[in-house]
């Protein structure tokens, strides 16, 4: 797990034409208002956790990532869930590398409205063009669950997604989320032979 | 205006409206209609025939300069030396050198005509004011008067406001929304405002849940028909200290119940400021397209998440100075730093670029815009209470669809939102045409933050921005408490720190409450006055209007009337003097 280093922005010098390769990975976040998209995109870029208001439009970050081999640029277009945002929402998963469908374990509705986001992608990408990753967030409010990890589990199954239980919160399995975009052995050749062809 | 007042019987009114609710397909419960229908006993209706507006609307459709909504262009030489200068608009302190940045529509009628007459444009209104204009010398007779506050009034004002307090306060900071509908505290709240649609399906309660209110909805739509019915508006209802005030804006409806001595002009104009936030959300197309699939949607889907937007644009609209004088304040800021600043963000522009503005909290730093395209302050105030309502945009680099509906009630701008600085007050907002342009517009962030770091106009921004404004001593008036002046051509304002006694939140918006009931009476539809002089419990107030400016000043109770009289000419030399700083004298365009 220890080839996985985040760094800050400031302190991240890209080295375009060096021995290590920086790829651009465009990252969508996709759910309804209140699943933890922004906190999961925090939580990723400063590995901070704070109250956080409910996106407008759509929110822009960036965030670098030195894999042994490799510099990823992660761009991450963290959306809005509420409802009246969707019709720009496509702009942004349009071409991106990796999308993660985002649902609230304590919340059976989010987890319906996750599905709808998963057809919706459906009709939009080429397959192997964009992993989708199914997400489960606020892991670490077991007591209030609605959506059990089976019923995550076997969604992504039948889609032949990844799937990742997480918490925003505490940072519980937000490594593990990362490693999955970026270096899940199943998915880490193809993904790497995609990122080729977007080299910067 | 033709109105008329009608003083319906009770039980025919009772017939009428149930049987309005069933052909409107309301529920309509008895128990509550008939709780509600209670209170209004003794009620007076104002209605207006709806000939008498066509009429009007008729009359006053005078098209505009080159029938575009630019501001004529006014020179420096033009500017006055005079000791009382801004007798004419285009003169008076703070009016910008070469043209406007905003839409020339900056009186209060303006906006309250749009209010009262649907969508006849700003245009008709400035010829009025044009007519009008005449530079009386001040404290001339006819126009003027002298008001004494009755006793005791103000005290059980105060009374109600804290009570009021005491209510927030016990609520917490979120939204007051569990509260009971039936409760005594909720109907004592000052300023109610509903928003429904016209199938009386409630969108919006200021207090309260919409559930909760639905079959008071019902009642209020059920009175709106009921007066169309008969090819009536209803406008408003007068009963025991309440004003109801209806605004009919197709598809939706907005009802402001209220016990301020704000006129039924402002309450109405407050509405259409709520109306503008929803349109800036979801565009007016939007909107009716919704409602001519679906006459019976409920909006509250669409605007979920959004309601603190209308919440604090309440809150603004009791407590901004901006909102009521339908103009904007800015940072004070040494004009060659200003300048420095605007040329930086005139030179990263990009094609579809139309407004760059910085802000600074609440204050404009600067604004950029294309060549013939202006803003309207009330676009520019529903951007500022998009800002400073969502923390959102502190993070990472926001890209959000918005409708400015006075510049167009049709489409959507795109604006990108961002901070110069993780912990800075410094909002860069870039607004631009092209859904599809974000990374343009980051360049342009990027571009402007590089060039501006390189000047020490940055060092000075930032200092300005951490240093509080400017006291009212600094004028010179030992008097004077506090102030509010507006220049009209600049649509720009510059009012001192609110000053030790009004510190505290509660008599701030007393002095607030203050200058608007001045306002509502320097601009009664039928009366209005060129000035004022107001003695209330515990300050002295003169109220100022000219075609150049307008002036709300407070003093102590100590002050007299010729004191007052003599401050304006003294405080004017001093804003002449400040105008550098106060204002943007320089606008830019791309
Ligand atoms: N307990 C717990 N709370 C979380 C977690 N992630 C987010 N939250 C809380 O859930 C609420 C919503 O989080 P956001 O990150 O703003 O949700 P969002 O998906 O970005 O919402 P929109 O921007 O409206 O689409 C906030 O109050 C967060 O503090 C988590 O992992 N655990
Ligand atoms: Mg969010």
């Amino acid at each position: 797990m220890s080839e996985v280093r985040v760094r800050g922005r400031a302190e991240t010098g890209l080295k375009f034409h060096g021995e290590t390769r920086a790829l651009r990975v465009k990252m969508v976040l996709l759910g309804s208002s209140g699943v933890g998209k922004s906190s999961l995109a925090l939580r990723f870029s400063k590995d901070e956790f704070k109250a956080s208001a409910p996106t407008v439009g759509c929110a822009y970050l960036t965030q670098v990532v030195c894999l042994h081999d490799a510099t990823l640029r992660f761009e991450i277009w963290d959306t809005a869930g509420q409802e009246k945002y969707h019709s720009v929402t496509p702009l942004y998963y349009r071409g991106a590398h990796a999308a993660l469908v985002v649902y609230d374990i304590t919340k059976r509705e989010s987890f319906i409205r996750a599905q709808l986001w998963l057809k919706e992608l459906e009709k939009q990408y080429i397959p192997g063009e964009t992993e989708v990753v199914l997400v489960g967030n606020k892991m670490d409010l077991p007591d209030d669950r609605e959506v059990s990890l089976q019923e995550g589990r076997s969604l992504a199954e039948r889609g032949g997604l990844l799937f990742m239980e997480t918490s925003a919160k505490s940072g519980e399995q937000m490594n593990e989320l990362l490693l999955t975009i970026g270096s899940n052995p199943e998915h880490k050749i193809r993904i790497m032979q995609l990122l080729e062809r977007n080299r910067v | 205006m033709g109105t008329k007042t009608l003083r319906p019987t009770i039980p025919c009114f009772l017939f009428g409206c149930a049987d309005l609710c069933d052909r409107a397909r309301v529920p309509f419960t008895t128990r509550a209609s008939k709780k509600s229908l209670r209170s209004m006993k003794g009620l007076c209706l104002t209605l207006e025939p709806a000939t008498v507006m066509e009429a009007d609307v008729h009359k006053m459709s005078v098209p505009l300069e080159n029938g575009s909504l630019a501001p004529v262009d006014r020179l420096r030489s033009e500017r006055s030396d005079s000791p009382t200068p801004g007798l004419v608009e285009g003169t008076e302190p703070g009016a910008g050198q070469d043209s406007a940045m905003f839409v020339h529509a900056q009186s209060f009628e303006d906006l309250t005509a749009e209010g009262e007459q649907g969508q006849e444009q700003e245009e008709v209104q400035e010829e009025e004011e044009g007519e009008s204009e005449r530079a009386p010398e001040f404290g001339e007779l006819g126009d003027s008067e002298e008001t004494q506050e009755p006793e005791g009034k103000e005290e059980q004002e105060q009374e109600e406001r804290e009570n009021e307090k005491e209510e927030e306060d016990q609520s917490g900071s979120g939204r007051a929304k569990e509260e009971d509908v039936n409760s005594e505290a909720w109907r004592r709240h000052r300023k109610h405002v509903f928003v429904l649609s016209e199938a009386g399906k409630p969108i919006y309660s200021r207090y309260g849940t919409e559930e909760a209110l639905s079959s008071t909805m019902g009642v209020m739509m059920a009175l709106v028909s009921f007066v169309e019915a008969e090819k009536n508006i209803i406008r408003s209802i007068h009963a025991d200290g309440y004003k109801v005030v209806f605004l009919r804006k197709s598809p939706l409806v907005l009802v402001g119940v209220s016990r301020c001595r704000q006129s039924e002009r402002e309450l109405t104009r407050e509405l259409l400021y709520i109306y503008y936030q929803i349109i800036s959300l979801l565009t007016l197309t939007q909107l009716n397209h919704i409602f001519q699939h679906k006459q019976n949607y409920d909006l509250r889907r669409l605007l979920a998440g959004s309601e603190h937007l209308t919440d604090n644009l309440l809150r603004l609209l009791d407590r901004d100075p901006g909102l009521l004088l339908s103009a904007v304040t800015c940072l004070p800021l040494a004009s060659s730093s200003r300048d420095v600043i605007s040329s930086s963000l005139q030179a990263a522009k990009a094609k579809s670029l139309v407004f760059s503005i910085l802000l600074a909290g609440s204050r404009l730093v600067t604004l950029v815009r294309k060549k013939d395209q202006f803003l309207h302050h009330m676009d520019l105030h529903l951007l500022f209470n998009l800002v400073g309502s969502s923390s959102s945009f502190r993070e990472g680099e926001g890209w959000t669809p918005i409708c400015l509906p006075k510049f167009n009630m049709a489409g959507f701008f795109h604006a990108h939102i961002s901070y110069l600085e993780p912990a800075s007050e410094l909002c860069l907002i870039l607004v631009s045409t092209d859904r599809e342009d974000f990374f343009n517009l980051s360049d342009c962030k990027r571009r402007f933050l590089e060039r501006l770091r390189r000047r020490s106009s940055y060092q000075a921004l930032q200092e300005a921005v951490q240093a509080p404004s400017y006291p009212v001593s600094q004028v010179g008036i030992p008097e004077l408490r506090h102030f509010v002046y507006k220049s009209k051509s600049s649509g720009l304002y510059t009012s001192p720190e609110i000053p030790v006694p009004y510190k505290c939140e509660e008599e701030e918006e007393r002095l607030m409450d203050l200058y608007q009931y001045l306002h509502s009476r320097m601009h009664h539809p039928t009366r209005p006055l060129r000035s004022i002089y107001h003695c209330a419990e515990k300050e002295n107030l003169l109220a100022y209007v000219t075609s150049g400016f307008e002036l709300y000043l407070c003093f102590s109770p100590l002050g007299t009337k010729a004191l007052a009289v003599s401050a304006v000419n003294k405080l004017l030399k001093w804003i002449r003097k400040e105008e550098d700083r106060l204002f943007i004298l320089n606008p830019q365009t791309y």
